[in-house]
């Protein structure tokens, strides 16, 4: 077809399309590469843990030491070599704890500015106005291995509301983190959950009174910064009974030839009729045309319906990452629970994403929706690899999945791979799939009306992506909108 | 002055494999309406989608005047912001796509061309919903996905809608009345009628006779192989109905 190789080539005379590879010039304190018990009790004592967080540690270490690197994904991983990441690395500043906002590197602050995130709580409750209808935003920023701010903590605490650094609340409310704690994402869940659990840092931790309606959307936004480290978040969210959050993560990473790990854990717990609305836009860094740098994400996300009626969804927009490697998922345990994960994967150049969700149906009535959307351009590589499950006292629960591929160009994959067990007669799953191409004729007939290729193209591809992007709050579906435009800049089949 | 010209134009088609047009000659001045009629394979929709700078359609020699400039190297986009509107004969869909930011996109491309500031969302909803009504259509239009699940008599209108938002210098129509009943073609025409103009020049490419009763042509040619064989007034029309083109086109050539 003429108009994909033209346009295969603007894609390669445009070069790199990433806005937010820069890297911050700061002094860090970093630790030398290596991964052994010393390693772990020196993360323990940076943040002044308690000693059974330290114990914690030390036994996911011990079990991870046992494990090895899982071998069935699709994509084609450079072997890692665990000892020569650094798994601890904080802007110098950082060591005093700054007070306030105002006394954040100002290095740091400009950082924050350059990516578009606002840390200064004057400048949002003052500043730009929001769609009708949606909640101002609290951010907590989080950079390397630490959290640099939380806005809007002590706002959010009126409402019963904790939003603060998990290394915070660890100290400060031990029971709930003890209690909560590889609690959905048990430590041996995979390898890479257990490295995490050994060596996490920093992440958020949220939790939400009975019967509060958060009055803040909540969001974390991780910055990899240093070279040669790694980046180990968790986050912690619990949601009390008849509660309501939505949370969203963004992060992105300076461009770099070499490869970095961000291998995070995530758990949620809904209680009794909770929800739990969960939304990334990962940009992480995805590597030059050559397949060359870029970050490995490797990540456990999890959330657990407990209580009856309790409901949580996920949605992810996944355009950065040489490799994206994660199934963020639902145990439906409480009946009448409702399990969502609404998922756009766009893959160009070399990268590979093999990413999906699993849904363990337990309690009765329970319900799980699956919409993923993957799209590939150049070389890129799309897998949904999705797990329905339908225990044998889930009597009457429903399943729907729709996987919808876009191909761009003649050397991208797509690929689908749904597994479905179902073991009680009385539930229902249904599975539709489809592969389709940006064809020539859409593309000329939105030339004949004036649209230029790169308009043309991200309008068709973000209304492939729609039924997705619309779960997002609405602020960052226009960001992701966009996002989608640039990172498909020039490349259109 | 001719708005569009078309001087001995030679054209390719890749998917064909040969040459379709063999030296077409046309000029539609400005305020008229001339009918393009021929049978099957005369390279109707060839011409078409070679003024429109479709990729895969290579003119080979002559040129293509745009309002007298030469439009040869302007892309396809780019030729239509310069104000050359084709209006489909099967209109492609684009499932996902909101027909509302889909018409704005395109209404503020024009705009940006011709150095005026954007509509806002408001301002395009007003101007929308005016054109909308002249054309008998329900404001659910902008809320749907373009052309996605339209019926044929919607999609053909929604063209009528485009190039009455896009206010095009040159519209060229290919085949609208195919799939249409009389209803919906009286609608079209009349949509048509309702943008003819002094500084307009339409070209209405079209099997039948049919359309030319609500579109009243000012000429009327005959393409036969890919090259304007017979013009004259609008009983020309008339006369290739009754005939039929192989008699016309014989009688043509004795």
């Amino acid at each position: 077809m003429p108009a994909e190789a033209s346009t295969l080539q603007t894609l390669e005379d445009l070069g790199d399309t990433y806005r937010y590879g820069f890297v911050t010039d700061i002094e860090s304190d970093t630790i030398p590469a290596g991964l052994t018990e010393d390693t772990v009790r020196f993360i323990s004592a940076k943040k002044n843990e308690p000693v059974w967080l330290l114990d914690w540690r030390l036994k996911a270490l011990k079990r991870w030491q046992n494990m090895t690197e899982p071998t069935w994904q699709k994509p084609d991983i450079t072997p890692i070599d665990y000892q020569s990441i650094s798994y601890y690395s904080a802007p110098k500043s950082m060591s005093d704890k700054p007070k306030s906002i105002d006394d954040i590197d100002p290095e740091l602050r400009r950082t924050y500015e350059k990516l578009g995130i606002p840390l200064a709580e004057q400048e949002i409750l003052a500043g730009v106005e929001r769609p009708a209808g949606s909640k101002p935003m609290a951010v907590d920023a989080v950079f390397d291995s630490v959290s640099v701010a939380t806005t809007f903590r002590e706002e959010l605490k009126k409402a019963g509301v904790i939003f603060c650094p998990i290394s915070e609340a660890v100290r400060e409310y031990p029971e709930l983190v003890q209690k909560y704690l590889g609690s959905v994402v048990p430590q041996g869940d995979n390898f890479y959950a257990a490295l995490n659990s050994a060596v996490f840092t920093d992440g958020s931790f949220v939790y939400i009174p009975e019967g509060v309606n958060c009055p803040m959307e909540l969001s974390t936004y991780f910055r990899i910064n240093e070279r040669n480290t790694g980046q180990f978040e968790r986050t912690l969210i619990i949601a009390e009974k008849g509660s309501y959050v939505s949370y969203l993560e963004g992060c992105t990473a300076p461009q770099r030839d070499e490869n970095q790990l961000h291998a995070a854990v995530v758990e949620l717990v809904a209680m009794e009729g909770a929800e739990i609305k969960y939304s990334t836009v990962q940009n992480w860094y995805p590597g030059d045309a050559e397949g060359k740098g870029g970050i490995y994400n490797f990540v456990t996300k999890r959330g657990a319906c407990r209580g009856a009626h309790s409901k949580i969804s996920w949605t992810q927009v996944e355009t950065g990452s040489s490799i994206t490697w994660k199934y963020p998922s639902c145990i439906l345990e409480g009946d009448n629970s409702v399990g969502e994960f609404y998922s756009v994967a766009l893959t160009r150049r070399k990268q590979q994403a093999d990413t999906g969700t699993k849904m363990f149906h337990i309690g009765k009535n329970t319900r799980s929706v699956i919409i993923s959307k993957g799209i590939s351009a150049d070389q890129g590589d799309n897998m949904y690899r999705g797990l329905v499950t339908i225990g044998p006292k889930a009597h009457g629960s429903r399943n729907f999945t729709q996987c919808d591929s876009l191909l761009i160009g003649d050397q991208c994959g797509a690929h689908t791979v749904p597994y479905i067990e179902v073991k009680n007669s009385t539930s229902t799953v249904e599975h539709e799939a489809t592969t389709s191409k940006i064809s020539d004729d859409q593309l000329f007939y939105c030339a004949q009306r004036g649209l230029s290729e790169q308009d043309a193209v991200s309008m068709i591809v973000n209304g492939f992506a729609k039924e997705v992007l619309q779960h997002l709050p609405m602020e960052f579906a226009v960001e992701a909108q966009k996002l989608l435009g640039i990172s498909l800049e020039g490349s259109v089949g | 002055m001719s708005l569009l010209t078309i001087q001995n134009l030679h054209a390719t088609v890749e998917d064909a494999g040969k040459a379709i047009l063999h030296g077409l000659n046309l000029e539609v001045p400005a305020g008229q309406v001339h009918a393009i009629m021929g049978p099957n394979g005369a390279g109707k929709s060839t011409l078409g989608y070679t003024l429109a700078g479709r990729e895969g359609y290579t003119v080979t020699g002559g040129d293509i005047l745009l309002d007298g400039e030469s439009i040869l190297e302007a892309e396809a986009d780019e030729r239509a912001r310069k104000g050359l509107f084709l209006a489909f004969q099967y209109p492609v869909e684009l499932p996902g796509v909101n027909t509302a930011a889909f018409l704005r996109t395109a209404v503020n491309a024009h705009r940006a061309e011709r150095g005026e500031s954007e509509l806002s969302a408001l301002e395009f909803l007003k101007l929308a919903r005016t054109e909308m009504k002249n054309l008998s259509m329900s404001e659910d239009f902008l809320t749907r996905s373009v052309n996605t699940g339209f019926s044929g008599g919607e999609k053909k209108r929604f063209e009528i809608l485009q190039m009455a938002l896009l206010q095009p210098k040159v519209a060229v129509l290919d085949e609208t009345d195919s799939g249409l009943d009389i209803d919906a073609l009286k609608i079209v025409a009349e949509g048509v009628n309702r943008l003819r103009a002094q500084n307009r020049a339409f070209l209405v490419i079209t099997h039948y006779q049919r359309l030319l009763e609500y579109i009243k042509p000012d000429v009327v040619h005959i393409l036969s192989a890919g090259k304007i064989v017979k013009s004259g007034g609008p009983e020309l029309a008339l006369q290739l109905e009754a005939e039929g083109y192989e008699n016309l086109l014989n009688g043509a050539a004795a």
